[in-house]
């Protein structure tokens, strides 16, 4: 379970640059949810998820995740207990090192001096055979020759390969092209789902927000300002949703994105 | 030049490309593998070849090496503590470091600028006396220089495939996977930079002891002549290329450095030369790439100019 206790962050304090990114957010998320959350350009959905990774130190606030209270754990060890992909498929992976030796710093067996045993590479061959690339016969080939899609596929993987406490998706297929996110998509969607991962996804297409998972939430100013789940999600359409918007913030859901593709 | 010259200049390169080539290989681990550049390698090799020559004068001549690298540790345990828990940047670090260390070096060989081992044993005349009747007398040196390098070499070739190793390799290319590893790079670093240091000071205490005497400016353009040696060495292994044939490189570099540098000594180029031929090779090296990315543009810049210049007219 996580939980987030009236978390609040302020950027630039005190100066003309002042930005309340996060303005005293409540959340309960049960263990096994889906959670996929909307919300225009800087609404501080990013910045939720570095306040659940401890990228920085809260203003106020608590999160508890697994019944443990992190909130002034350093990011590194909390990071044991989450996994996270980033709209950037670069960023989860190091280039200059083979896809093995990757897999192997997120599968961490071993002391400090082990090395990658057959046994390992075995696992790996297993996992990456999940992802229908052809990965498992390229383990040896720096991840740098990889495409996008496949780095973050490989992301993927690396992020659940120890079941995390909770998966952070950070609009995690934006940056690929249609055919490879959907790919992607469906992937994690069964790595999900196969694990009971619980997980937060943000997301432009406001489609995937309403089909994926069993809960939505919108944010706007740092603060989440619609929550739906059960019937009243299922019944929602995209329309439903930009009204809602409309409604609560009042202005017009003005994340240009999601006007292009919807 | 006669074969035979050829023959000792190439031994002479062999004997002094194998003593740098442990600072090179120093700079394999922190610069291309850890992706930091560490200014503190002139004044860690001054330190090392100090602590090496002080030790082997106080007649301890096989404990000095030991020292000259627990020595280097320990400058580059400091300059990773600068960049890693007290906010200095890491250039920065280095270069604090590297000032800092002179006073450090002068107060160990109690203000004297020279030490000289003329007189008291060494581990290349320990050496020369263990293999005096035997074949390989002659090559007692090289052979010193050549077990040192090769057991640096192994253990690189070893270290680097191990979990730790693995995570300092993961720190110089992508910081922040490491980090969702659950692994701090404020660790990675600092023992990154304690083994690449403790070669330098290896470096130095070999070479002080193979030249008998110990200058405090030994280790003065160490830096650039070892980074122009490693990237002549990433010339026959690029960045895609397995470990071990990487550290080979590296090795082959220095080698190639020295050769080419006793040549042009034999062609009359002053001494003095070095340090600016190491500071072009660098350069050409670093910046050859990006000037030939360039030129399509700067080219066509150039005709666009041109083109207007005539429409202008």
């Amino acid at each position: 379970m996580l939980e987030l206790k009236d978390v609040t962050k302020t950027f630039h304090a005190g100066t003309p640059d002042e930005k309340k990114a996060l303005a005293g957010i409540s959340l309960k998320i049960e263990d096994g949810d889906f959670v996929s959350i909307i919300g225009a350009n800087g609404a501080g959905k990013s910045t939720l998820f570095n306040a659940i990774c401890g990228s920085f130190p809260l203003d106020s606030g608590s999160v508890i995740l697994g019944g443990r209270n992190v909130t002034m754990m350093p990011e590194h060890k909390r990071a044991k207990m989450i996994g996270r992909l980033f709209q950037d498929p670069m960023r989860g992976t190091a280039p200059d090192m083979s896809i093995a030796e990757n897999l192997a710093l997120a599968a961490g067996n071993g002391g400090w001096l082990s090395r990658v045993s057959a046994e390992d590479r075995k696992a790996f061959r297993d996992r990456l055979s999940l992802l229908d690339m052809g990965l498992e016969d390229r383990m040896r080939q720096p991840v740098g020759l990889l495409s996008g899609g496949q780095r973050q596929a490989l992301t993927l993987l690396m992020a659940t390969y120890h079941i995390p406490k909770v998966l952070l998706l950070d609009e995690h297929t934006a940056a690929l092209d249609p055919g490879t996110a959907e790919k992607v998509l469906h992937l994690t969607r069964s790595i999900v789902e196969e694990n009971h991962i619980t997980c937060l996804m943000i997301t432009h297409n406001m489609q995937n927000a309403l089909d994926l998972g069993n809960r939505t939430l919108m944010m706007d100013r740092g603060r989440v300002i619609y929550d739906v789940t059960g019937e009243e999600r299922g019944r929602l359409t995209i329309s439903d949703l930009t009204d809602k918007f409309r409604q609560l913030s009042g202005r017009a859901l003005d994340n240009d994105r999601m006007l292009l593709e919807n | 030049m006669t074969l035979d010259k050829f023959l000792a200049l190439s031994q002479t390169s062999l004997e002094l490309g194998l003593v740098n080539s442990l600072t090179v290989l120093s700079l394999f681990l922190s610069y291309s593998m850890l992706n930091v550049c560490d200014l503190s390698t002139d004044g860690c090799f001054t330190l090392g070849a100090a602590v090496g020559a002080l030790a082997a004068i106080a007649g301890y001549p096989w404990l000095s090496l030991p020292l000259a690298m627990l020595a280097g540790m320990a400058s580059g345990f400091i300059t990773a503590t600068l960049q890693t828990r007290m906010g200095v940047q890491s250039l920065l670090a280095g270069i604090v470091v590297n000032t800092g260390l002179y006073s450090v070096t002068m107060s160990l060989t109690n203000k004297k600028a020279t030490l000289s081992m003329n007189k008291v044993p060494t581990v290349f005349t320990m050496a020369k006396d263990l293999l005096k009747d035997t074949p390989l007398a002659g090559y007692s040196t090289l052979l010193v220089m050549l077990a040192a390098v090769a057991l640096i070499v192994l253990f690189l070739c070893w270290f680097l495939k191990t979990k730790l190793g693995l995570a300092i390799r993961a720190t110089g290319s992508n910081t922040d996977m490491v980090r969702s590893s659950s692994i701090n790079p404020t660790f990675t670093t600092t023992v990154g930079l304690c083994i690449s240091n403790a070669f330098t000071g290896l470096s130095g205490c070999l070479m002080a002891q193979q030249a008998k005497s110990f200058d405090i400016n030994i280790g003065s353009g160490m830096l650039t002549v070892a980074l122009a040696s490693l990237l002549i060495g990433g010339v026959f292994f690029a960045k895609h290329r397995p470990i071990p044939l990487r550290a080979a490189g590296a090795v082959l570099g220095a080698f190639l450095f020295r050769l080419v540098y006793g040549l042009a000594l034999r062609l009359d180029m002053p001494a003095y030369m070095l340090k600016l031929v190491s500071s072009v090779i660098v350069v050409i090296a670093i910046s050859g790439p990006y000037l030939r990315k360039q030129l399509p543009l700067m080219v066509r810049r150039w005709r666009a100019g041109r083109e207007g210049r005539r429409a202008d007219a």
